[in-house]
Protein backbone atom coordinates (compact mmCIF):
# COMPACT_ATOMS: atom_id res chain seq x y z
CA UNK A 1 0.00 0.00 0.00
CA UNK A 2 1.57 3.29 -1.10
CA UNK A 3 2.47 5.61 2.01
CA UNK A 4 2.30 8.95 -0.07
CA UNK A 5 -0.75 10.86 0.68
CA UNK A 6 -3.01 12.43 -1.81
CA UNK A 7 -1.88 15.86 -2.75
CA UNK A 8 -3.90 18.49 -1.50
CA UNK A 9 -7.21 19.29 -3.01
CA UNK A 10 -7.17 22.26 -5.53
CA UNK A 11 -8.91 25.73 -4.90
CA UNK A 12 -12.32 25.44 -4.45
CA UNK A 13 -14.48 27.55 -6.75
CA UNK A 14 -16.95 28.64 -4.07
CA UNK A 15 -17.10 28.02 -0.37
CA UNK A 16 -19.46 25.96 1.40
CA UNK A 17 -20.52 28.36 4.56
CA UNK A 18 -23.11 27.23 7.03
CA UNK A 19 -26.62 29.41 6.57
CA UNK A 20 -26.34 32.79 8.95
CA UNK A 21 -29.68 32.91 10.92
CA UNK A 22 -30.60 35.99 8.37
CA UNK A 23 -30.02 37.78 4.30
CA UNK A 24 -31.16 40.42 2.78
CA UNK A 25 -32.39 37.96 -0.12
CA UNK A 26 -32.83 34.48 -0.39
CA UNK A 27 -31.99 32.71 -3.81
CA UNK A 28 -34.71 28.87 -3.84
CA UNK A 29 -32.76 27.01 -6.39
CA UNK A 30 -29.21 26.74 -6.70
CA UNK A 31 -29.28 25.62 -10.92
CA UNK A 32 -28.75 27.95 -13.81
CA UNK A 33 -31.20 30.55 -13.34
CA UNK A 34 -30.72 30.97 -9.04
CA UNK A 35 -26.85 31.43 -9.81
CA UNK A 36 -27.06 33.86 -12.57
CA UNK A 37 -30.06 35.67 -10.24
CA UNK A 38 -27.65 35.95 -7.43
CA UNK A 39 -24.69 37.12 -9.65
CA UNK A 40 -26.59 39.74 -11.34
CA UNK A 41 -28.11 40.74 -8.00
CA UNK A 42 -24.53 41.18 -6.14
CA UNK A 43 -23.35 42.68 -9.75
CA UNK A 44 -25.85 45.12 -10.38
CA UNK A 45 -27.54 45.87 -7.22
CA UNK A 46 -24.90 45.48 -4.26
CA UNK A 47 -27.08 42.98 -2.55
CA UNK A 48 -23.87 40.30 -1.45
CA UNK A 49 -25.98 39.75 1.71
CA UNK A 50 -27.86 37.27 0.05
CA UNK A 51 -28.04 33.00 0.34
CA UNK A 52 -28.48 30.57 -2.60
CA UNK A 53 -30.09 27.16 -1.33
CA UNK A 54 -29.96 24.16 -3.06
CA UNK A 55 -31.40 21.04 -1.84
CA UNK A 56 -29.39 19.04 -3.38
CA UNK A 57 -25.90 19.12 -5.60
CA UNK A 58 -25.16 22.82 -7.16
CA UNK A 59 -26.38 23.20 -10.73
CA UNK A 60 -27.60 19.27 -10.33
CA UNK A 61 -31.18 19.56 -11.76
CA UNK A 62 -31.82 20.68 -15.12
CA UNK A 63 -28.73 22.83 -15.35
CA UNK A 64 -26.80 19.02 -15.45
CA UNK A 65 -29.43 17.80 -17.72
CA UNK A 66 -30.35 19.77 -20.45
CA UNK A 67 -28.72 19.72 -24.28
CA UNK A 68 -27.20 22.96 -23.99
CA UNK A 69 -29.08 25.09 -27.00
CA UNK A 70 -28.35 28.39 -27.19
CA UNK A 71 -30.89 30.20 -29.78
CA UNK A 72 -33.11 33.75 -29.64
CA UNK A 73 -34.93 32.79 -33.19
CA UNK A 74 -38.73 33.21 -31.17
CA UNK A 75 -41.76 34.49 -32.84
CA UNK A 76 -42.86 37.29 -30.68
CA UNK A 77 -41.70 40.42 -30.31
CA UNK A 78 -41.62 39.99 -26.07
CA UNK A 79 -39.93 36.49 -26.47
CA UNK A 80 -37.64 37.86 -29.19
CA UNK A 81 -36.76 40.53 -26.60
CA UNK A 82 -35.83 38.59 -23.65
CA UNK A 83 -34.12 36.04 -25.77
CA UNK A 84 -31.94 38.04 -27.96
CA UNK A 85 -31.01 39.75 -24.63
CA UNK A 86 -29.62 36.47 -23.15
CA UNK A 87 -27.53 35.56 -26.53
CA UNK A 88 -26.29 39.16 -26.35
CA UNK A 89 -25.48 38.31 -22.18
CA UNK A 90 -23.87 34.96 -23.47
CA UNK A 91 -21.67 36.62 -26.11
CA UNK A 92 -19.77 38.59 -23.35
CA UNK A 93 -20.21 36.18 -20.33
CA UNK A 94 -17.05 34.17 -20.55
CA UNK A 95 -15.37 37.42 -20.13
CA UNK A 96 -17.14 38.88 -17.66
CA UNK A 97 -17.17 35.67 -15.53
CA UNK A 98 -13.37 34.80 -16.44
CA UNK A 99 -14.53 31.54 -17.73
CA UNK A 100 -14.15 29.76 -20.61
CA UNK A 101 -17.51 27.47 -20.72
CA UNK A 102 -16.95 26.47 -24.13
CA UNK A 103 -19.20 28.71 -25.84
CA UNK A 104 -19.65 28.20 -29.53
CA UNK A 105 -21.45 29.81 -32.15
CA UNK A 106 -22.14 26.95 -34.42
CA UNK A 107 -25.34 27.84 -35.98
CA UNK A 108 -29.20 26.72 -35.12
CA UNK A 109 -31.10 24.97 -37.63
CA UNK A 110 -34.80 24.35 -37.36
CA UNK A 111 -35.85 21.94 -40.16
CA UNK A 112 -38.76 22.45 -42.44
CA UNK A 113 -40.62 19.58 -43.24
CA UNK A 114 -43.83 20.55 -44.63
CA UNK A 115 -45.68 23.27 -46.17
CA UNK A 116 -46.54 24.13 -43.01
CA UNK A 117 -43.58 24.19 -41.45
CA UNK A 118 -42.02 26.34 -44.57
CA UNK A 119 -45.06 29.31 -44.23
CA UNK A 120 -44.49 29.29 -40.40
CA UNK A 121 -40.41 29.63 -40.84
CA UNK A 122 -40.73 32.04 -43.01
CA UNK A 123 -42.48 34.40 -41.42
CA UNK A 124 -40.39 33.85 -38.23
CA UNK A 125 -37.13 34.66 -39.81
CA UNK A 126 -39.30 38.20 -41.15
CA UNK A 127 -40.35 38.52 -37.58
CA UNK A 128 -37.24 37.74 -36.62
CA UNK A 129 -35.03 40.19 -38.64
CA UNK A 130 -37.33 42.98 -37.76
CA UNK A 131 -36.43 42.34 -33.79
CA UNK A 132 -32.59 42.24 -34.82
CA UNK A 133 -32.11 38.46 -34.32
CA UNK A 134 -30.02 36.84 -36.97
CA UNK A 135 -31.91 34.38 -39.05
CA UNK A 136 -32.01 33.33 -42.56
CA UNK A 137 -34.15 30.71 -44.70
CA UNK A 138 -32.18 27.95 -46.57
CA UNK A 139 -33.85 25.66 -49.24
CA UNK A 140 -32.49 22.40 -48.81
CA UNK A 141 -29.47 22.58 -51.17
CA UNK A 142 -28.19 25.37 -48.35
CA UNK A 143 -29.45 22.77 -45.97
CA UNK A 144 -26.96 20.20 -47.36
CA UNK A 145 -24.26 22.31 -48.08
CA UNK A 146 -24.08 23.74 -44.43
CA UNK A 147 -24.76 20.17 -42.62
CA UNK A 148 -23.72 17.43 -45.44
CA UNK A 149 -24.57 14.45 -43.31
CA UNK A 150 -28.28 15.72 -43.37
CA UNK A 151 -30.44 13.61 -45.55
CA UNK A 152 -32.06 15.87 -47.82
CA UNK A 153 -33.38 13.33 -50.28
CA UNK A 154 -37.27 13.15 -51.09
CA UNK A 155 -37.47 9.27 -50.32
CA UNK A 156 -37.70 10.02 -46.42
CA UNK A 157 -41.29 9.90 -44.80
CA UNK A 158 -40.46 14.09 -44.31
CA UNK A 159 -38.15 15.02 -46.80
CA UNK A 160 -36.36 18.43 -45.78
CA UNK A 161 -37.83 20.98 -47.35
CA UNK A 162 -35.55 24.06 -46.26
CA UNK A 163 -34.41 25.34 -42.62
CA UNK A 164 -34.35 28.38 -40.46
CA UNK A 165 -30.92 29.21 -39.70
CA UNK A 166 -29.54 31.79 -36.89
CA UNK A 167 -25.60 31.52 -37.27
CA UNK A 168 -24.55 33.63 -33.71
CA UNK A 169 -26.95 30.45 -31.63
CA UNK A 170 -24.83 27.47 -30.42
CA UNK A 171 -24.22 25.95 -27.37
CA UNK A 172 -22.03 26.09 -24.20
CA UNK A 173 -20.83 23.84 -21.69
CA UNK A 174 -24.02 24.12 -18.78
CA UNK A 175 -21.96 22.61 -15.87
CA UNK A 176 -19.12 25.03 -16.73
CA UNK A 177 -21.52 27.76 -16.66
CA UNK A 178 -23.35 27.34 -13.40
CA UNK A 179 -19.34 26.93 -11.94
CA UNK A 180 -18.41 30.13 -13.30
CA UNK A 181 -21.64 31.82 -12.20
CA UNK A 182 -20.81 30.17 -8.86
CA UNK A 183 -16.86 31.27 -8.54
CA UNK A 184 -18.28 34.98 -9.56
CA UNK A 185 -21.01 35.51 -6.34
CA UNK A 186 -18.53 33.66 -3.72
CA UNK A 187 -16.16 36.03 -5.06
CA UNK A 188 -19.31 38.80 -4.11
CA UNK A 189 -19.93 37.17 -0.70
CA UNK A 190 -23.01 35.38 -1.82
CA UNK A 191 -23.64 32.08 0.73
CA UNK A 192 -24.17 28.76 -2.03
CA UNK A 193 -25.75 26.70 0.72
CA UNK A 194 -25.67 23.23 -1.03
CA UNK A 195 -27.58 19.81 0.79
CA UNK A 196 -30.68 22.87 1.97
CA UNK A 197 -33.81 21.98 1.27
CA UNK A 198 -36.68 24.51 2.05
CA UNK A 199 -39.57 22.71 3.78
CA UNK A 200 -41.63 26.02 4.16
CA UNK A 201 -41.97 29.29 4.04
CA UNK A 202 -42.49 32.34 7.49
CA UNK A 203 -44.83 35.06 6.65
CA UNK A 204 -46.10 37.86 8.48
CA UNK A 205 -49.60 38.29 7.09
CA UNK A 206 -49.10 38.28 3.33
CA UNK A 207 -45.39 38.89 3.50
CA UNK A 208 -42.77 36.66 3.76
CA UNK A 209 -40.38 37.31 6.31
CA UNK A 210 -38.27 33.69 6.30
CA UNK A 211 -37.82 30.57 4.72
CA UNK A 212 -37.63 27.03 6.46
CA UNK A 213 -35.11 24.67 5.68
CA UNK A 214 -33.55 21.10 6.76
CA UNK A 215 -30.55 23.39 7.84
CA UNK A 216 -32.91 25.63 10.15
CA UNK A 217 -34.69 28.74 9.36
CA UNK A 218 -33.62 31.69 8.01
CA UNK A 219 -34.70 35.23 8.05
CA UNK A 220 -34.87 37.56 4.64
CA UNK A 221 -36.24 40.53 3.53
CA UNK A 222 -36.59 39.05 0.11
CA UNK A 223 -37.39 35.33 -1.49
CA UNK A 224 -37.11 34.28 -4.98
CA UNK A 225 -38.12 31.08 -6.35
CA UNK A 226 -36.09 29.37 -9.01
CA UNK A 227 -36.80 25.63 -8.81
CA UNK A 228 -37.72 25.19 -12.18
CA UNK A 229 -40.08 21.93 -11.62
CA UNK A 230 -40.74 21.89 -8.56
CA UNK A 231 -41.95 25.82 -8.33
CA UNK A 232 -45.43 24.34 -7.78
CA UNK A 233 -44.39 22.63 -4.98
CA UNK A 234 -42.79 25.83 -3.22
CA UNK A 235 -45.70 28.03 -4.58
CA UNK A 236 -48.11 26.04 -2.46
CA UNK A 237 -46.15 25.93 0.84
CA UNK A 238 -45.80 29.20 0.02
CA UNK A 239 -49.79 29.49 0.07
CA UNK A 240 -50.44 30.56 -3.94
CA UNK A 241 -51.01 28.62 -7.20
CA UNK A 242 -48.85 28.57 -10.49
CA UNK A 243 -50.10 27.54 -13.99
CA UNK A 244 -47.96 25.17 -14.25
CA UNK A 245 -47.64 21.24 -14.92
CA UNK A 246 -44.14 19.78 -14.29
CA UNK A 247 -42.95 16.80 -16.67
CA UNK A 248 -40.40 15.02 -17.10
CA UNK A 249 -37.76 15.58 -20.36
CA UNK A 250 -35.91 13.21 -21.60
CA UNK A 251 -32.44 13.27 -23.73
CA UNK A 252 -29.20 11.02 -24.63
CA UNK A 253 -25.95 11.32 -25.76
CA UNK A 254 -24.16 8.50 -27.82
CA UNK A 255 -20.88 7.26 -27.28
CA UNK A 256 -17.62 9.28 -28.74
CA UNK A 257 -17.30 10.41 -32.03
CA UNK A 258 -14.92 12.00 -34.66
CA UNK A 259 -16.16 15.24 -35.40
CA UNK A 260 -19.15 14.57 -38.03
CA UNK A 261 -21.99 17.55 -37.17
CA UNK A 262 -20.78 20.90 -37.70
CA UNK A 263 -24.12 22.68 -36.61
CA UNK A 264 -27.16 22.03 -34.05
CA UNK A 265 -30.36 20.74 -35.69
CA UNK A 266 -33.60 20.93 -34.66
CA UNK A 267 -36.47 19.02 -36.27
CA UNK A 268 -39.99 20.16 -34.89
CA UNK A 269 -42.17 18.00 -37.12
CA UNK A 270 -40.50 14.66 -35.96
CA UNK A 271 -39.20 15.77 -32.97
CA UNK A 272 -35.64 15.62 -32.23
CA UNK A 273 -32.78 17.90 -31.36
CA UNK A 274 -28.82 16.79 -32.58
CA UNK A 275 -25.65 18.74 -31.48
CA UNK A 276 -22.39 17.34 -31.30
CA UNK A 277 -20.62 17.90 -28.07
CA UNK A 278 -16.76 18.96 -28.08
CA UNK A 279 -15.88 15.50 -26.73
CA UNK A 280 -17.29 13.71 -29.46
CA UNK A 281 -20.82 12.78 -28.18
CA UNK A 282 -23.84 13.48 -30.05
CA UNK A 283 -26.21 14.70 -28.05
CA UNK A 284 -30.24 14.72 -28.71
CA UNK A 285 -33.42 15.45 -27.06
CA UNK A 286 -36.96 15.30 -27.89
CA UNK A 287 -40.49 15.86 -26.39
CA UNK A 288 -41.55 15.84 -22.89
CA UNK A 289 -43.83 12.54 -21.28
CA UNK A 290 -47.62 13.60 -22.03
CA UNK A 291 -48.19 12.98 -18.11
CA UNK A 292 -47.02 14.78 -15.32
CA UNK A 293 -44.26 13.37 -13.29
CA UNK A 294 -41.72 14.79 -10.96
CA UNK A 295 -39.58 11.43 -11.25
CA UNK A 296 -36.50 12.81 -13.14
CA UNK A 297 -37.17 9.95 -15.68
CA UNK A 298 -39.82 8.79 -18.64
CA UNK A 299 -40.57 6.41 -21.10
CA UNK A 300 -38.39 4.66 -23.34
CA UNK A 301 -40.87 4.86 -26.51
CA UNK A 302 -39.90 8.53 -26.23
CA UNK A 303 -36.24 8.11 -26.82
CA UNK A 304 -37.65 5.23 -29.32
CA UNK A 305 -39.39 7.98 -31.46
CA UNK A 306 -36.55 10.06 -31.18
CA UNK A 307 -33.94 7.91 -32.34
CA UNK A 308 -35.98 7.12 -35.55
CA UNK A 309 -36.45 10.56 -36.66
CA UNK A 310 -32.66 10.83 -35.64
CA UNK A 311 -31.91 7.73 -37.84
CA UNK A 312 -33.79 9.48 -41.14
CA UNK A 313 -32.58 12.54 -41.34
CA UNK A 314 -28.58 11.32 -39.62
CA UNK A 315 -27.99 8.31 -42.17
CA UNK A 316 -24.83 8.16 -40.66
CA UNK A 317 -26.08 7.61 -37.01
CA UNK A 318 -27.62 4.50 -37.95
CA UNK A 319 -24.43 2.62 -36.15
CA UNK A 320 -23.74 4.80 -33.58
CA UNK A 321 -24.85 3.79 -30.01
CA UNK A 322 -26.68 5.16 -27.36
CA UNK A 323 -24.30 5.64 -23.81
CA UNK A 324 -27.11 7.33 -21.43
CA UNK A 325 -30.36 8.37 -21.13
CA UNK A 326 -31.68 10.39 -18.52
CA UNK A 327 -34.78 12.90 -17.71
CA UNK A 328 -35.29 16.06 -15.70
CA UNK A 329 -38.43 18.10 -14.64
CA UNK A 330 -39.33 20.69 -16.78
CA UNK A 331 -42.44 23.23 -15.62
CA UNK A 332 -44.53 24.26 -18.68
CA UNK A 333 -46.81 26.67 -18.89
CA UNK A 334 -49.70 27.18 -21.24
CA UNK A 335 -48.26 29.36 -23.60
CA UNK A 336 -44.89 27.84 -23.58
CA UNK A 337 -43.31 30.92 -22.30
CA UNK A 338 -41.77 31.94 -18.65
CA UNK A 339 -43.24 33.04 -15.73
CA UNK A 340 -40.80 35.64 -13.97
CA UNK A 341 -42.15 38.53 -12.23
CA UNK A 342 -44.20 39.20 -8.33
CA UNK A 343 -46.27 36.57 -6.73
CA UNK A 344 -49.74 37.04 -4.34
CA UNK A 345 -46.89 36.72 -1.24
CA UNK A 346 -45.34 40.27 -0.95
CA UNK A 347 -41.80 40.13 -1.04
CA UNK A 348 -42.06 36.88 -2.97
CA UNK A 349 -40.76 36.38 -6.43
CA UNK A 350 -40.89 33.87 -8.81
CA UNK A 351 -38.81 32.78 -11.61
CA UNK A 352 -40.06 29.80 -13.60
CA UNK A 353 -42.08 28.20 -16.21
CA UNK A 354 -38.91 27.91 -18.64
CA UNK A 355 -40.19 25.12 -19.60
CA UNK A 356 -37.97 22.84 -21.97
CA UNK A 357 -36.10 25.83 -22.88
CA UNK A 358 -34.64 27.49 -19.75
CA UNK A 359 -31.29 26.70 -20.28
CA UNK A 360 -30.38 29.63 -22.88
CA UNK A 361 -32.50 32.20 -21.62
CA UNK A 362 -30.27 31.38 -18.18
CA UNK A 363 -28.47 34.68 -18.26
CA UNK A 364 -31.77 37.16 -19.01
CA UNK A 365 -33.82 34.97 -16.22
CA UNK A 366 -30.46 36.04 -14.05
CA UNK A 367 -30.52 39.75 -15.16
CA UNK A 368 -34.44 40.48 -15.17
CA UNK A 369 -35.31 38.36 -12.22
CA UNK A 370 -32.72 39.99 -10.17
CA UNK A 371 -34.07 43.43 -11.05
CA UNK A 372 -37.40 42.38 -10.43
CA UNK A 373 -36.36 40.80 -6.75
CA UNK A 374 -34.08 44.51 -5.69
CA UNK A 375 -36.70 46.77 -7.35
CA UNK A 376 -39.65 45.51 -6.26
CA UNK A 377 -40.66 46.17 -9.76
CA UNK A 378 -40.20 44.13 -13.31
CA UNK A 379 -37.20 45.07 -15.94
CA UNK A 380 -38.73 45.77 -19.08
CA UNK A 381 -37.72 42.68 -20.57
CA UNK A 382 -39.81 40.31 -17.97
CA UNK A 383 -42.71 42.80 -17.51
CA UNK A 384 -44.78 40.74 -20.19
CA UNK A 385 -44.23 37.78 -19.07
CA UNK A 386 -46.11 38.40 -15.33
CA UNK A 387 -48.09 35.86 -13.43
CA UNK A 388 -51.06 37.98 -14.14
CA UNK A 389 -51.27 37.14 -17.78
CA UNK A 390 -52.93 33.97 -17.27
CA UNK A 391 -55.49 36.82 -16.05
CA UNK A 392 -55.68 39.48 -18.31
CA UNK A 393 -55.21 36.92 -21.61
CA UNK A 394 -52.43 38.69 -22.72
CA UNK A 395 -50.40 35.35 -23.47
CA UNK A 396 -47.21 35.19 -25.23
CA UNK A 397 -48.43 31.96 -27.32
CA UNK A 398 -44.73 30.44 -28.40
CA UNK A 399 -46.54 26.81 -28.84
CA UNK A 400 -45.74 26.27 -32.45
CA UNK A 401 -44.25 29.59 -32.88
CA UNK A 402 -41.21 29.30 -31.90
CA UNK A 403 -41.74 25.62 -31.96
CA UNK A 404 -42.11 23.08 -29.36
CA UNK A 405 -38.74 21.38 -29.21
CA UNK A 406 -35.93 24.09 -27.75
CA UNK B 1 -42.96 2.65 -20.44
CA UNK B 2 -45.98 2.43 -18.42
CA UNK B 3 -48.24 -0.73 -18.48
CA UNK B 4 -52.00 0.48 -17.87
CA UNK B 5 -55.09 -1.70 -17.34
CA UNK B 6 -57.46 -0.61 -19.48
CA UNK B 7 -61.08 -0.59 -17.63
CA UNK B 8 -62.77 -2.73 -20.65
CA UNK B 9 -59.97 -3.86 -22.91
CA UNK B 10 -56.86 -4.78 -19.84
CA UNK B 11 -53.30 -4.21 -19.44
CA UNK B 12 -52.04 -2.09 -23.03
CA UNK B 13 -49.04 -0.74 -23.26
CA UNK B 14 -49.03 3.15 -22.74
CA UNK B 15 -48.62 4.06 -26.50
CA UNK B 16 -52.04 3.24 -26.38
CA UNK B 17 -53.31 5.92 -24.50
CA UNK B 18 -53.34 9.58 -24.60
CA UNK B 19 -52.96 11.59 -21.52
CA UNK B 20 -56.34 14.40 -20.70
CA UNK B 21 -54.20 16.31 -17.53
CA UNK B 22 -56.39 16.72 -14.15
CA UNK B 23 -59.22 15.04 -13.45
CA UNK B 24 -62.09 16.11 -11.29
CA UNK B 25 -62.28 20.03 -13.07
CA UNK B 26 -65.64 20.51 -13.97
CA UNK B 27 -67.04 23.45 -16.37
CA UNK B 28 -68.09 26.26 -14.64
CA UNK B 29 -71.63 25.89 -13.79
CA UNK B 30 -72.67 29.34 -14.56
CA UNK B 31 -69.85 30.77 -16.91
CA UNK B 32 -71.18 34.13 -17.37
CA UNK B 33 -70.76 34.65 -13.18
CA UNK B 34 -66.94 34.13 -13.49
CA UNK B 35 -65.24 36.67 -13.38
CA UNK B 36 -61.26 37.04 -15.06
CA UNK B 37 -59.55 35.54 -12.07
CA UNK B 38 -61.94 32.37 -11.86
CA UNK B 39 -61.59 32.28 -15.29
CA UNK B 40 -58.33 32.27 -15.46
CA UNK B 41 -58.29 29.27 -12.57
CA UNK B 42 -60.59 27.25 -14.99
CA UNK B 43 -58.46 27.30 -18.07
CA UNK B 44 -54.84 27.55 -16.89
CA UNK B 45 -54.01 26.81 -13.48
CA UNK B 46 -54.12 22.89 -12.93
CA UNK B 47 -52.96 20.64 -9.35
CA UNK B 48 -49.21 20.14 -10.09
CA UNK B 49 -49.21 17.21 -7.08
CA UNK B 50 -46.01 15.67 -6.34
CA UNK B 51 -47.27 12.31 -5.20
CA UNK B 52 -50.75 10.97 -6.19
CA UNK B 53 -52.49 12.57 -8.84
CA UNK B 54 -55.69 12.18 -9.70
CA UNK B 55 -55.77 11.90 -13.93
CA UNK B 56 -57.80 11.13 -16.94
CA UNK B 57 -56.29 9.11 -20.04
CA UNK B 58 -58.43 7.99 -22.84
CA UNK B 59 -57.35 4.66 -24.50
CA UNK B 60 -56.89 6.11 -28.01
CA UNK B 61 -56.23 3.07 -30.15
CA UNK B 62 -58.48 0.32 -28.03
CA UNK B 63 -61.69 1.36 -27.14
CA UNK B 64 -61.67 4.94 -27.14
CA UNK B 65 -63.31 5.23 -23.67
CA UNK B 66 -61.92 7.86 -20.88
CA UNK B 67 -61.36 6.94 -17.38
CA UNK B 68 -59.56 7.80 -13.97
CA UNK B 69 -56.70 6.75 -12.77
CA UNK B 70 -54.68 7.50 -9.63
CA UNK B 71 -51.01 7.86 -10.23
CA UNK B 72 -48.04 8.71 -8.11
CA UNK B 73 -46.59 11.71 -10.05
CA UNK B 74 -42.76 10.25 -8.19
CA UNK B 75 -42.65 6.62 -8.44
CA UNK B 76 -45.37 6.55 -11.29
CA UNK B 77 -46.67 3.92 -9.69
CA UNK B 78 -50.44 3.15 -10.63
CA UNK B 79 -52.65 2.98 -7.85
CA UNK B 80 -56.16 3.03 -8.89
CA UNK B 81 -58.24 3.43 -12.24
CA UNK B 82 -61.72 4.04 -11.96
CA UNK B 83 -65.11 5.47 -13.80
CA UNK B 84 -65.17 9.71 -15.50
CA UNK B 85 -67.73 10.63 -13.17
CA UNK B 86 -67.18 8.45 -10.27
CA UNK B 87 -65.56 10.06 -7.39
CA UNK B 88 -61.91 10.33 -6.27
CA UNK B 89 -61.12 7.00 -4.49
CA UNK B 90 -59.70 7.75 -0.76
CA UNK B 91 -56.40 6.75 0.80
CA UNK B 92 -57.88 3.34 1.22
CA UNK B 93 -57.89 2.64 -2.70
CA UNK B 94 -53.58 2.70 -2.42
CA UNK B 95 -53.75 0.44 0.45
CA UNK B 96 -56.34 -2.34 -1.29
CA UNK B 97 -54.13 -1.47 -4.07
CA UNK B 98 -51.06 -2.59 -2.67
CA UNK B 99 -52.43 -5.49 -1.05
CA UNK B 100 -54.62 -6.47 -3.89
CA UNK B 101 -57.34 -7.66 -2.04
CA UNK B 102 -60.76 -5.93 -3.32
CA UNK B 103 -61.80 -2.57 -4.98
CA UNK B 104 -62.87 0.45 -3.10
CA UNK B 105 -66.53 1.46 -3.27
CA UNK B 106 -67.73 4.65 -3.49
CA UNK B 107 -70.48 6.10 -1.75
CA UNK B 108 -72.36 7.06 -5.10
CA UNK B 109 -71.32 7.88 -8.63
CA UNK B 110 -73.01 9.97 -11.05
CA UNK B 111 -73.15 6.62 -13.71
CA UNK B 112 -74.50 4.90 -11.01
CA UNK B 113 -73.66 1.46 -11.34
CA UNK B 114 -69.66 1.86 -11.53
CA UNK B 115 -67.74 1.84 -8.40
CA UNK B 116 -63.79 2.89 -8.33
CA UNK B 117 -61.76 -0.20 -8.87
CA UNK B 118 -58.13 -1.01 -8.05
CA UNK B 119 -55.59 -1.99 -10.99
CA UNK B 120 -52.33 -3.47 -10.39
CA UNK B 121 -49.61 -1.29 -9.98
CA UNK B 122 -47.58 -1.64 -13.35
CA UNK B 123 -44.44 -0.17 -14.51
CA UNK B 124 -42.05 -0.53 -17.56
CA UNK B 125 -40.39 -3.60 -15.76
CA UNK B 126 -43.20 -5.44 -15.16
CA UNK B 127 -43.73 -8.05 -16.95
CA UNK B 128 -45.96 -10.16 -14.74
CA UNK B 129 -49.60 -10.58 -15.71
CA UNK B 130 -51.21 -9.64 -12.09
CA UNK B 131 -52.97 -6.47 -13.56
CA UNK B 132 -56.53 -6.58 -12.92
CA UNK B 133 -59.09 -7.36 -16.20
CA UNK B 134 -61.69 -4.98 -17.04
CA UNK B 135 -63.52 -3.84 -13.68
CA UNK B 136 -67.55 -5.17 -12.97
CA UNK B 137 -69.50 -1.87 -13.77
CA UNK B 138 -66.69 -0.20 -16.22
CA UNK B 139 -68.27 2.12 -18.68
CA UNK B 140 -68.90 0.94 -21.92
Amino acid sequence: MSTHHLPEHPDFLWRNPEPKSSYDAVIVGGGGHGLATAYFLAKNHGMTNIAVLEKGWLAGGNMARNTTIIRSNYLWDESAAIYEHALKLWEILPEELEYDFLFSQRGVMNLAHTLGDVRESIRRVGANKLNGVDAEWLEPDQVKELCPILNTSDNIRYPVMGATYQPRAGIAKHDHVAWAFARKCDEMGVDIIQNCEVTGFLKDGDRVVGVKTNQGTIHTEKVGLCAAGHSSVLAEMAGFRLPIQSHPLQALVSELHEPVHPTVVMSNHVHVYVSQAHKGELVMGAGVDSYNGYGQRGSFHVIEHQMAAAVELFPIFARAHVLRTWGGIVDTTLDASPIVGTTPVENMFVNCGWGTGGFKGTPAAGLTFAHTIATGAPHKLNKPFALERFETGALIDEHGAAAVAH
Amino acid sequence: MLLISCPNCGPRDETEFHYGGQAHVPYPENPNDLNDREWAEYLFYRENTKGTFAERWVHSTGCRQWFNMLRDTVTYDIQAIYPMGAPRPDAAGKVTAETGTASTAADSTTTGTAAPSIAATSTATSTSATSTTAPEGATK
